[in-house]
């Protein structure tokens, strides 16, 4: 092992990954299973029975004190005054000029002694720029302004976060938990007790939210108990057809759902409206980085428009593929793959918005061949039953 | 193909040559570590017999969920014969990838030797190092 891989940050389920095969990768900074098997395998049984996913990699920072809820108001797009307790929503950190630093989930819930708390989940590979964003905005003076203090943790290494998801997911976790998940709604959390002795009598957090387009939940827990609640967890999950998913099928899993990942789709240098995440800013209430910006731009035309692509042939267009209407480069693919459910390769793409009508032929230049794909309406892939 | 009859490039395709009226036919594929390197193979492309090959240079590409890359050719000649039947069936690269599996037979430029090129013992050496 060199000094390099040495250095990766490790979830508390990295032995159990290494003990069952998994291959390793670097991914921001942290050594993380790709895959266990095969992702095609991982990907089909998440969609097909369940699948869990170890995402302890994703930043989660805490904030708490009577003023947090106005300092988060006036750092992310979307309001949080108004969330309602258990309440998640998605929203974005933008930069003065409206640019994207990254999507998060915010979460509104309430400890033992009755205090608010957030619980904001930051991609891995922001997770360090997002705190110096925080500290940045929160100097001493305003996180101990008498009535007003915000304390902000970043509880990333504290706290282990399972994906646990597909049509089996509530049949598997129920059982596990306190509280009555099929009435959980989308986009809502719970602090729940973990009904099994490998908890040792500690909580979590466990929310009906994901990234792959199936039911699903994600379930927070104390690191120190994560490796053996995980355990359990495979063990329960077992009959129903449980797999362990590396982030090879979270990858195809969130493309199919049309979900848009930080470093493809969204950077510094796509806007909210472009990205196609226009409901996720709120540009009346309080004051943000980049609310000025987003409300300009908001009123221009927009030149790009984030798309689906279906590849006639059966070469994949991956990220940075020119595509060209004619000579004139029209647009970029952001993310590429083979799309396990529908057999063919997929991509979503940046286009000139004259050309992104649904149905259009466009040329895409896959490693120096032009290739032929489609345009459709995203997403890829819609489950049948959207109940919750 | 017995694998200790093969001989072996750094980017994991094997070749055997055979002595034939014709002269030297060299049948090339991939190996079995790279198609586990792989796992997910979800296409692959050969080129048409005639095509003009040269060692080291690439002659197609197999492409994964993760990722594509260049199938090299470890000598230089002329595609005389491709095992169009794998990129229907791309399970059997994965499944006999010494045997059905192969990808082109290569009609050998002229009596050159074949530098470059690993015994099973040398090229297994550099997967053990590769996996570290």
């Amino acid at each position: 092992m060199d000094e390099q891989q040495a250095a990766r940050l490790r979830t508390p389920l990295y032995e159990w990954h290494v003990a069952h095969g998994a291959r390793m990768v670097d991914f921001a900074g942290w050594s993380m299973p790709i895959q266990y098997t095969s992702i095609i395998d991982e990907h089909v049984a998440t969609r097909n029975a369940v699948g869990m996913t170890d995402i302890s990699h994703m930043g989660r920072l805490r904030f708490e004190g009577p003023g947090a809820a106005v300092f988060l108001a006036e750092l992310l797009t979307r309001r949080v005054g108004d969330m309602q307790e258990s309440q998640i929503r998605y929203s974005l950190v933008t930069n003065e000029q409206g640019g994207i630093m990254d999507d998060v989930l915010v979460g509104y819930y309430h400890n033992a002694n009755g205090q608010p708390f957030y619980v904001v989940v930051v991609n891995a590979s922001n997770r360090r720029k997002i705190v110096d964003w925080v500290h940045a905005h929160l100097p001493p003076e305003r996180a101990e302004r008498p009535g007003h203090e915000v304390i902000f943790t970043d509880v990333t290494r504290l706290w282990s976060m399972f994906a646990v998801q597909g049509p089996r997911s509530v049949e598997l976790l129920q059982p596990l938990v306190d509280v009555e998940l099929p009435w959980m709604r989308y986009y809502r959390g719970a602090q729940a007790r973990i009904l099994h002795p490998a908890a040792q009598r500690q909580g979590g957090i466990v929310s009906r939210t994901g990234y792959t387009g199936e039911d699903g939940f994600e379930l927070s827990v104390g690191a120190t108990i994560a490796a053996d609640v995980w355990n359990a967890i495979v063990e329960l999950g077992r009959p129903l057809g449980l797999v362990p998913a590396g982030l090879g099928a979270r990858d195809t899993l969130r493309l199919e759902a049309g979900m848009p990942l930080y470093g493809h789709e969204l950077d510094e240098h796509v806007d909210p409206f472009q990205a196609g995440l226009g409901f996720a800013c709120h540009l009346t209430g309080y004051d943000f980085p980049g609310r000025d910006a987003l409300r300009t731009i908001r009123e221009q035309p927009r030149k790009l428009v984030r798309v689906g692509l279906e590849m006639t042939g059966r070469r994949v267009a991956r990220q940075g593929a020119r595509i060209l209407g004619g000579t004139d480069t029209i647009g970029e693919v952001t993310s590429g793959t083979f799309s396990p459910t529908l057999k063919k390769p997929i991509a979503m793409a940046y286009l000139r918005r004259e050309y992104a009508e649904p149905g259009t032929v466009v040329s895409v230049d896959v490693r120096g061949r032009m290739e032929p794909a489609r345009l459709v309406p995203l997403p890829f892939y819609r489950r049948n039953n959207q109940g919750a | 193909m017995n694998p200790d009859d093969l001989l072996y490039a750094e980017t994991h395709e094997w070749v055997h040559v055979d002595e034939t009226p014709d002269g030297k036919l060299a049948t090339v594929g991939i190996t079995a570590f790279a198609t586990e390197l792989l796992t997910d193979l979800v296409h692959i492309d050969l080129p048409a017999v005639g095509t003009a090959v040269e060692a080291g240079q690439p002659f197609g590409e197999v492409e994964s969920v993760k990722s594509v890359s260049d199938l090299n050719s470890p000598v230089d000649g002329e595609v005389v014969d491709v095992n169009d039947a794998v990129t229907e069936q791309l399970d059997t690269v994965s499944n006999d990838p010494f045997g059905k599996g192969w990808l082109i037979k290569v009609k050998l430029a002229g009596e050159a030797a074949l530098p470059n090129l690993m015994d099973r013992a040398a090229y297994e050496t550099q997967c053990r190092e590769q996996e570290e």
